[in-house]
């Protein structure tokens, strides 16, 4: 048989959606509304909480492979999705959904060590 | 030239509004588009992080505004909306047996949102406890 790249990019599909289902309406919730709604403490959003709770290497590594995850599974249904709205331009639009996948892979690399 | 040529009935881009079920299945996949808009949103807050506190605080001041609020809510709603499709097809996805007898769909999704709520909790305790 063939050998195909096909199972490593479904598998990395299927962990992206998993990831995504599992850990964004809470992120949203507690990144964007949880302070304004005031469900959260003011300060739970502080440059100094943050930055506390994002130093350590663990959370760094968890960071960056959970955004990871869930900004390629989003590309790549984006990227399949274009076409059903009727967008035939698979090459174009591939680039910029995985481009703006891999700036965003490589703005976490520059980032997360210097915080 | 044939005398009866072929002509489509639907658009390319207009045919998933022709009944509730297209709408759904696009709207599922919609999702990534606000999923993703939203880890990028995310990862310039990181970006911001590691440029300082000024940096960091107009970035926050900007997602706390009502244009980010806003954009927020609907990212929730789609979200929870992939979520739900998500857990929806694991029964399919990943058929399950104890011993011969196959463990029933229904707990399967049972036990992703049970999941869920694990990991939601222990995010908010971690950020807020």
């Amino acid at each position: 048989m063939a050998r195909s790249n096909k199972p490593i990019v479904w598998g990395l599909f299927a962990a992206g959606g998993t990831m995504a289902a599992f850990v964004v309406p809470g992120l949203i919730l507690i990144t964007c509304l949880g302070v304004p709604l005031g469900l959260l403490s003011a300060d739970a959003l502080s440059y100094v909480n943050v930055l506390e709770l994002l130093q350590h290497p663990l959370s760094k590594l968890v960071t960056f492979a959970v955004l990871f995850l869930i900004i390629w599974h989003a590309a790549h249904r984006m990227r399949i999705t274009a076409h059903d709205f009727g967008v035939r331009r698979d090459k174009l639009v591939a680039s910029i959904c995985y481009g703006i996948a891999a700036a965003g892979s490589l703005l976490m690399i520059v980032a997360l060590p210097q915080i | 030239m044939s005398r009866r040529p072929y002509t489509r009935e639907l658009s390319n881009t207009g045919w998933w509004l022709q009944h509730p079920r297209y709408i759904r299945y696009m709207m599922r996949e919609l999702s990534a588009a606000f999923i993703g808009s939203y880890v990028v949103i995310l990862i310039v807050g990181l970006w911001q992080l590691s440029r300082g506190e000024a940096a960091y605080q107009a970035f926050l001041a900007a997602v706390e505004g009502p244009a980010g609020l806003a954009f927020a809510v609907i990212v929730l709603v789609f979200a929870i909306y992939h979520t739900y499709t998500w857990f929806q097809v694991t029964p399919k996805a990943m058929p399950l047996k104890l011993g011969d007898k196959p463990v029933p769909g229904a707990l399967i999704v049972a036990a992703h949102w049970f999941g869920f709520g694990v990991v939601s909790v222990v995010m908010w305790l971690l950020v807020g406890g």
